[in-house]
């Protein structure tokens, strides 16, 4: 309950201003609900049918058969797996630190870790639902392009300067 | 719209037909992300509100828009390499700005450094994979964004 509070604090506070300001004639308080009336009402149309489908992908695409294929084959196979297993998993880029360093551990390259984290970071086909409902097709299709050439390219920089010494580690200090 | 409606209802269909159990659990997981998601997304509609209103159009045209030049690009660089957003909270906004005016390079660069480059999660990245690659990999990633950004911004002219 705290919690919910907590993270429900400022739009409270926000909710009290706007019904003050509609009621006291409060010409920018109008003028701020009508944005986020507008805004929002545009989101809540979208929202749950992305949601749908967001739900709909996470139960049937199978993250651990993917999983098996990692730190099998080097070349564009091993490439290949890396990024589609990046692009199932969605979210925040130090969500996949610690697979970083699974991945390490299974034997992947230096150069297939860092194109995961590129992959991770920019990729993300649940995600896409929303790219490609707030800004277009266009825009997501050059943005997956473009992403996808530069993070694979920044994986063979860091192959090639990161140095001999370079160890994933858990995290954790140890 | 129409397009997400139809892919919406035909993916719910099959996956209905194929296994009913597993649907149900499918759109538990939505709803519950959904309901995660909320008080942010309302928070930055929020913000976004009041910025919009103390911001005139002309004001964002000329910081923002299509012809705000390297200011804009920089900018939207360095908010993004900063903040901790999450897109699904990032990609509304980002439609919003574009909306109002803000440019396509501008946006695109906002979500590519704020996807790809983070600052504020450098010290634990560190931890990961030591000082040199971790901020190796911060640096080209942000001058990767701005590359990107500005490829993307080249067909919206």
């Amino acid at each position: 309950m705290k919690k919910i509070l907590r993270e429900y604090l400022w739009i409270i506070l926000f909710g009290i201003f706007i019904l003050g300001s509609l009621y006291l004639g409060f010409e920018p308080g109008k003028m701020i609900y009508a944005n986020f009336k507008h805004f929002f009402l545009e989101m809540i149309t979208f929202l749950p049918l992305m949601f749908l489908l967001i739900g709909l992908f996470d139960v049937w695409v199978p993250k651990e058969r993917i999983e098996r294929h990692i730190g099998h084959g080097s070349g564009l196979t091993g490439m290949f797996w890396v990024i589609v297993l990046a692009a199932v998993q969605p979210g925040p880029l130090y969500g996949a630190f610690p697979v970083a360093y699974i991945l390490y551990k299974k034997g992947a390259s230096i150069r297939n870790i860092f194109i995961y984290l590129g992959a991770f970071s920019c990729m993300g086909i649940p995600m896409y639902t929303f790219e490609i409902g707030f800004l277009g097709l266009k825009f997501w299709f050059l943005r997956f392009l473009f992403s996808l050439l530069v993070f694979v390219l920044i994986g063979f920089i860091m192959e090639k300067y990161v140095g001999r010494d370079f160890k994933v580690k858990s995290g954790t200090g140890r | 719209m129409q397009i997400l409606i139809s892919i919406s209802i035909v993916c719910l269909i099959l996956s209905l037909i194929v296994d009913q159990r597993k649907t149900f659990e499918g759109i538990k997981r939505g709803l519950k992300m959904f309901l995660n998601l909320l008080p942010a997304l309302l928070t930055v509609l929020i913000l976004v509100s009041i910025f919009l209103y103390l911001m005139p159009e002309k004001t964002i045209a000329k910081y923002l828009g299509a012809k705000s030049g390297a200011l804009g690009v920089m900018v939207a660089a360095l908010i993004g390499a900063i903040s901790l957003i999450p897109g699904f909270v990032a990609f509304p906004l980002a439609g919003i700005l574009v909306s109002r005016g803000v440019s396509y390079t501008v946006v695109a660069v906002f979500i590519t450094s704020l996807m790809m480059v983070g600052i504020l999660t450098l010290p634990l990245e560190i931890k990961y994979f030591g000082k040199k690659a971790a901020i190796m990999r911060n640096v080209l990633s942000f001058l990767g964004a701005i590359i990107i950004g500005l490829a993307i911004g080249a067909f919206f002219r």
